[in-house]
């Protein structure tokens, strides 16, 4: 740390991935979102948000509590609207195609833009074989090499070597990290383009946490990644670009968006600089 | 002495709390409400047993594989001279037989009526729907029976010989002779319609409960809402819905007056269900109660505790199969 950064271990954390190439096998050409407000009733949550994550890149959503993340990631995969009176303008657009358009299938939208949640969540009815499959089911997708691609996810989940041997095990019993990976081996089995990972590691122990770092990193290869955190280790550790977010006591807006090292090393905003450096949030 | 210490293991300690003056009231206060009922249900089946015991006795298994019932003593306390018989046989096959289409009937349509309130219906219908529900949870089983009797015996006779024409081949559904009306097929179509809104408003509450993470993971791997429900909501809701089911079935099995209005009752085991011939042994009791002589009356008591034992039984192995067959779906 030579030059005149901020002296930070987050910084050089940061440096380290700064030359990482998007991954070449990424399916699409990645999501953008374009001025993107959401509600609440009346109350505005998120104002004019416009971000684009190109295919194969990891993005990190970074803020205080409250400021939006959660909303915004929840609007890319239309999960937003379960919510009763939630509402969005804007657009979000995957390959280009608008997925608020009229005429759009929504269920379609879901199996290209995969979610991962903050509690685990695996089907404690199935098994955990049937948990990675369940997206066919659910989805209605006709697959023949069902064993294979099970394999596949947990492997890309980094799951299958603790579970080849019980895979008729009911997935409740698993431990916390291994149950959020199986739930990041069911999305894997649906092929999606993107992955939204929402504070995925919030209810892990380091040890857990590690692990599913590494999967985003090997996963990055293949799909694109937009992850919100509140561990800005971990923003610092696994993403491409970070973006941050805020909301002082109005709606939601994103400060400050960029390549992960340029965010924690040389901010543009005074405020961006304050949250990274801990001095707030 | 240090290596002393740490060989020997220390006993558990005993963990006692002394509960508080109020504490102790509140539970005797509701140690006596959780009792009350176990005494009012023991004391209901010593009285029917106590009275019915000298039928019993007498008829031995015979009360309850007999298919024959016959009072010699008449109200004015002459005697005939044959002596007398009471065997409930058919009415017990009757009273599971019409539970039974009760249920067959009534529950899916509860689960269908359960899922589209909770998660098709729109607010307004939702709210409307629920109310109408509750209301014919609170209708007395008489106007079920009338209605049953005049309205839907006509309509469900036709459908009784639809099922025979197409689907008599199956020996349930065979007829001896061809006598459509007041059949234990039209009994527990009335019964059905009566414990639809129970079962409905019990499944309902169980499906609510769904935890919203899981149905939110069913979305994001592109479900359906009729997938999600499949994957999701149902296996959780098994157990409940089985509940009430068996709450419906404990209702249609001892129903009364809507069986004695709609039912033509005739002692002899019928399985063909959409012939005009079976009983309960609730209906029983109040068709025979009115002209019973003294040892009449006594066969009625343990045709009662018959009934008790009954309902008892069929709770107890709903329990056991609720218990056996819920895995980890909650």
């Amino acid at each position: 740390m030579t030059d005149n950064v901020k002296p930070s271990s987050l910084a050089s954390v940061a440096a380290g991935n700064a030359n990482r190439a998007p991954g070449k096998n990424a399916l699409g050409t990645g999501l953008e979102a374009r001025k993107v407000h959401a509600w609440f009733g009346k109350n505005h949550v998120l104002s004019d948000i416009s971000l684009d994550f190109a295919a194969g890149t990891v993005t990190a959503l970074i803020g205080p509590s409250g400021c939006g993340k959660s909303t915004f990631i929840r609007t890319l995969n239309r999960m937003h609207e379960f919510i009763p009176t939630a509402a969005m303008a804007g657009e979000v657009l995957l390959d280009g195609k608008d997925i608020y358009a009229p005429g759009i299938d929504v269920t379609k939208i879901r199996l290209k833009i995969g979610m991962v949640f903050q509690k685990p969540n695996p089907f404690p009815s199935m098994t955990i074989g049937e948990n990675v499959l369940s997206g066919l089911r659910l989805a209605q997708l006709k697959r023949s090499d069902k064993d294979q691609l099970m394999e596949e996810c947990l492997v890309r989940a980094g799951l299958w070597n603790e579970v080849k041997d019980r895979l008729d095990a009911h997935g409740g019993s698993l431990s916390g990290g291994q149950q959020q990976r199986l739930c990041i081996a069911r999305s894997l089995a649906v092929n999606p383009q993107v992955l939204l990972m929402d504070e995925p590691c919030s209810a892990l122990d380091p040890g857990s946490t590690l692990r599913i770092e590494e999967t985003i990193r090997e996963l990055s290869e293949t799909m694109t990644i937009i992850i919100v955190t509140h561990n800005m280790q971990q923003a610092a550790r696994i993403s491409d670009y970070t973006a941050f977010f805020l909301a002082d006591g109005h709606p939601g807006v994103m400060v400050e968006t960029g390549p992960t090292s340029e965010i924690f090393s040389n901010p543009k905003d005074k405020r961006t600089e304050n949250y990274v450096t801990g001095r707030f949030g | 002495m240090l290596e002393e210490k740490a060989s020997s293991t220390p006993k558990p300690r005993e963990i006692t709390t002394r509960p508080r003056v109020s504490d102790k009231i509140f539970r005797a206060v509701i140690f006596t409400g959780a009792l009350s009922s176990l005494v009012i249900l023991a004391a209901i089946a010593i009285f029917l047993g106590a009275r019915g015991f000298e039928i019993l006795a007498r008829e031995g298994l015979s009360f309850i594989t007999g298919y024959e019932w016959y009072s010699s003593i008449n109200a004015d306390g002459t005697s005939g001279d044959d002596p007398s018989v009471y065997g409930i046989g058919a009415m017990l096959i009757g009273t599971i037989v019409i539970a039974f289409i009760a249920i067959a009937i009534g529950v899916p349509i509860s689960i269908a009526a359960a899922l589209y309130l909770n998660f098709y219906a729109p607010n307004i219908i939702r709210g409307f729907l629920v109310g109408v529900i509750d209301l014919m949870a609170a209708f007395p089983s008489i106007l079920f029976g009338l209605w049953g009797f005049n309205i839907l015996m006509p309509s469900g006779e036709y459908w009784a010989k639809l099922l025979h024409k197409y689907l008599g081949w199956i020996p349930l559904f065979d007829v001896s002779t061809p006598f459509f009306s007041r059949s234990p097929f039209i009994a527990g179509l009335v019964l059905s319609i009566m414990i639809i809104p129970i079962v409905t408003s019990i499944a309902r509450e169980v499906f609510s409960q769904t935890p919203l993470d899981r149905i939110q993971a069913a979305y994001a791997l592109g479900a359906t809402k009729w997938t999600m429900i499949r994957a999701v909501v149902l296996p959780f809701g098994y157990s409940g819905v089985v509940g009430g089911a068996m709450l419906g079935l404990g209702r249609a099995m001892g129903e009364t007056v809507a069986v004695f209005t709609v039912l033509n009752i005739v002692f002899q085991a019928n399985f063909q269900i959409l012939l005009g011939a079976g009983g309960n042994v609730a209906s029983m009791i109040i068709l025979k109660f009115g002209e019973a002589s003294a040892e009449e009356i006594k066969a009625l008591m343990a045709a009662g505790l018959m009934l008790f034992l009954l309902t008892l039984i069929v709770n107890m192995l709903a329990d056991l199969l609720v218990s056996r067959t819920v895995k980890q779906g909650r």
